[in-house]
């Protein structure tokens, strides 16, 4: 049977095909949906982990214990998962362990551009890399395979535009893979100094066989056409490269690390013009120019951004597209903003009113750094949120916490926040630190965590309570209030950042997108009480809008939410009735 | 046989999500070889979002360049002039004729520009404006323009009218399916003008 599925749809059933039972992840995007199409097989055991180093010691867990397993994670989640991912190199695996990595060429979704067959070279992973949904299921089953051959963790490195294509797959059956047996092994599982010398040994004589591997595996094919030109490429920098050169020769690398450097070779030795054609860092370039192969790559084509075949023709064949109007460059940007009815606009509302400055994290709430919200000060990472605004403490004095917040989604602080907040109990820093509780994690496309009481299935978990979560840790000032309550708000914030001590404010209010959450009728400015002193312009709502001669709500944009009649001191925002739907 | 290249612009919440799963499920059943390239994440939260479809009979790079596309399928104005450059000259251009301030707009940064359909007109033949929104409203739920757009783009095609409602049937969620029918409906009998 054939299907049009999502790359990451693909992976999902390459899990599924090869007999996997154990996969684990924390969303990012855009990796998200492996796990979440993962979770529609109930053959297979999946869960959200708390983030992604969780979700790759289970996964480890789960291979030792005999089961082939499955993480997901986007490029910066393996910055997380790094530490245990560098040690399980080393014991290797029992039942085949896979880690799906994708990469954000462009930055679509992210935060850098970091390229993740730096770090798998780092810790010695073989990298596989597939160009389209097809390759992303196949890849996925010989990546199984290859993981159980050389007792190695596998990294299948996605990007973007792999994971977010739809492309024609022929599904196959599940094989029938029968656990493997746990036995205790400490030699190849407890990594302290006496084994880990030794495995170390067996980790470069297993690169050793990789690289003999790569040389004759069915995942590097040489697509041979015109000689004049030879392009190296993997990924869907090849799909560009096809379409921008046509008919010329391809040595098109399935395993990117290790690299065959013998068919290379032999590729080379055939072709006039050898051109390296990879998105980002010149990892297989570099390794060409090493073994002395003249290769024309990132001279010409930038490590900055994403390929296309338009840019490969601008860049190497000198070929530009014609203008065919002359109404380009006119269209103003159009920035995300946070939705219509969302919690994270009454927060920073006031944080801006009472001109704080905002040690911020990532999230939707990101978001509240742009205009006209425009509160956020910093953004670094996920949990940074709260390690930053200790450490202006620490470096500007007490004084400085009376200005400064910190804010943090709840699947963010749970992710590595959590861990910020213990060294502000144990180091005595008398900082506020404001959880954006919007019960999901939503930037990722709505995701259950640990504190909304359900699990990936949807089915009702435990829930962590936060609030006592932060008492337990010795937070003794931990407050709870609705953002959209805006004076109550106002004031505990306000409160909570003159303290002398450490506090914590758990602002609770649900995602406007989630199901449960119904809003009254749309709301519209009655003219005649409005005297345009622009005030709820500062909701940055994108409901609201200035025509010049007066502001109005736009009643298709418009949630109902009730919050900007409460920042009108003249009354003039009123329900307007009926809902267009 | 060349590709054909369809181009989905919007603003992130209007469903060109949708729009390009029911595309992509008609284009399948043509045995032909399918790619359609989306945009999930931060641009979501309304920002400018593209979705790219190619059909043909092989299709390699997931994404449409300049100059390429044969249909542009444009959820609102402001966007249907953002990403114009990627029409042919002869490309069938369909624009709902909404307006969505983006929030430079809003705040009073930058001017919503004025005209972009005349401008349009101007460069490109063979345009079509369908008042998508008031039709989804007529049907009973706004959030329907996406299938009027997918109507109007259903008379313009190769495919025949039930292939379609075909592919609605599935990829709809069934409480909607028939406010989505009426709208596919709606919009296959705009497509006149
Ligand atoms: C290490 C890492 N993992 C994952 C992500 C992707 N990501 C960005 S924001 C986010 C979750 C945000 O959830 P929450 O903190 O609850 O805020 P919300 O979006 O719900 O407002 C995730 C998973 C990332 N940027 N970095
Ligand atoms: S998805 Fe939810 S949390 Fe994110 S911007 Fe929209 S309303 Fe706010
Ligand atoms: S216009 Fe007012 S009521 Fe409507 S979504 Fe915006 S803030 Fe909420």
């Amino acid at each position: 049977m054939k299907k049009l599925m999502l790359g990451n749809e693909a992976i999902a059933r390459g899990v599924y095909e090869a007999g996997a039972t154990v996969a684990t992840a924390y969303p990012g995007t855009p990796s998200t949906e492996i796990t979440e199409n993962i979770a529609k097989y109930d053959e297979i055991y999946s869960e959200w982990a708390p983030n992604e180093k969780v979700a790759l010691e289970v996964a480890i867990g789960a291979s030792i214990g005999g089961a082939r397993a499955a993480t997901a994670m986007k490029h910066v989640g393996l910055n997380v998962a790094a530490d245990p991912l560098f040690t399980a190199s080393y014991t290797g695996v029992n039942g085949g362990l896979v880690i799906f990595v994708a990469d954000d060429p462009g930055m679509h979704s992210s935060q850098n551009e970091q390229d993740t067959r730096i770090i798998a070279r780092g810790a010695k992973v073989p990298v596989i890399e597939p160009s389209d949904s097809q390759e992303c299921k196949d890849f996925t089953k010989e990546a199984f395979r290859i993981s159980e051959e050389f007792d190695t963790p596998v990294i299948v490195r996605l990007s973007t535009r792999v994971s977010h294509s739809q492309g024609i797959v022929e599904l196959e059956d599940r094989e029938n893979y029968v656990l493997k047996p746990y036995v205790k092994n400490p030699a190849k599982y407890v990594m302290m100094p006496a084994m880990a010398r030794r495995r170390h040994i067996s980790v470069e004589e297993r690169m050793a066989k990789l690289r003999e591997f790569a040389e004759k595996s069915l995942l590097n094919r040489i697509e041979w056409g015109n000689k004049k030109i030879g392009v190296i490429t993997s990924g869907v920098a090849y799909q560009y490269a096809r379409e921008a050169f046509g008919d010329v020769s391809y040595l098109k690398l399935g395993i990117v690390y290790p690299l065959p450097e013998n068919l290379i070779k032999e590729f080379a030795s055939q072709v006039e013009t050898l051109y390296i054609i990879e998105e980002l860092e010149p990892f297989i370039e570099n390794q060409c120019r090493k073994m002395g192969l003249k290769v024309t790559g990132k001279d010409k084509l930038p490590v900055i951004g994403e390929y296309s075949a338009g840019l490969i023709k601008e860049k190497l064949l000198g070929e530009t597209p014609e203008k065919l109007n002359d109404i380009q460059d006119e269209a103003p940007a159009r920035p995300p903003v946070l939705c219509a009815g969302c919690p994270h606009r009454a927060t920073f509302y006031v944080l801006k009113k009472l001109k704080l400055t905002v040690s911020g994290d990532i999230g939707c709430y990101t978001l509240g750094a742009l205009a006209p919200l425009e509160s956020v000060d910093t953004t670094i990472c996920m949990g940074a949120s709260v390690g930053v605004a200790h450490g202006l403490e620490k470096a500007r004095g007490k004084e400085q916490s009376k200005k400064t917040v910190a804010v943090i989604g709840e699947s963010t602080f749970i992710h590595s926040g959590i861990t910020g907040l213990i060294d502000m109990v144990y180091n005595n820093c008398s900082g506020t630190v404001i959880i954006l509780d919007n019960s999901i994690t939503a930037m990722t496309g709505h995701q259950h965590n640990p504190t909304t009481g359900y699990n990936i299935k949807g089915e009702p978990v435990k829930k962590v309570d936060l609030a006592k979560l932060c008492q337990a840790i010795g937070v003794e000032r931990v407050k709870v209030c609705d953002p959209f309550d805006l004076k109550k708000f106002e004031q505990i914030v306000k409160e909570e950042v003159a303290a002398d001590e450490l506090s914590v404010i758990i602002a609770q209010r649900s995602c406007a997108l989630l199901k449960h959450v119904r809003f009254g009728p749309v709301l519209t400015i009655n003219q005649d009480k409005c005297i345009k002193c622009r005030m709820c312009m500062r909701l940055g709502c994108p409901a609201i809008v200035d025509r010049g001669d007066h502001v109005e709500i736009n009643s298709t944009q418009c949630a109902g939410c009730d919050l900007c009649p409460r920042v009108c001191r003249f009354n003039a925002i009123e329900k307007a009735g009926g809902r267009d739907e | 046989m060349n590709n054909t290249s369809i181009l989905i612009v919007g603003v992130g919440g209007q469903g060109t999500l949708l729009a390009s799963r029911i595309l992509g499920d008609v284009a399948l059943n043509s045995g032909l070889d399918v790619k359609v390239s989306e945009v999930h994440g931060m641009s979501q939260r309304g920002g400018s979002v593209v979705t790219y479809v190619k059909v043909g009979e092989k299709v390699y790079s997931p994404i449409i360049e300049k100059n390429e596309a044969d249909i542009i399928l444009c959820f609102e104005k402001l966007e249907a002039l953002r990403w114009i450059d990627y029409a042919k000259k002869d490309a069938k251009i369909i624009i709902n004729d909404q307006r969505i301030d983006p929030m430079p707009v809003i705040t009073g940064k930058v001017k919503y520009p004025e005209n972009i359909i005349e401008k349009i007109k101007a460069n490109y033949k063979n345009v079509i404006v369908v008042p998508a929104l008031e039709i989804a409203k007529k049907c009973g739920n706004i959030k329907a323009v996406n299938v009027v757009m997918i109507g109007v783009m259903a008379r313009h095609s190769v495919f025949e009218k039930d292939i379609w409602v075909k592919a609605i049937e599935k990829t709809v969620k069934p409480q909607f399916l028939e406010v989505n029918l009426k709208a596919f409906e709606e919009g296959y009998n705009q497509a006149g003008i």
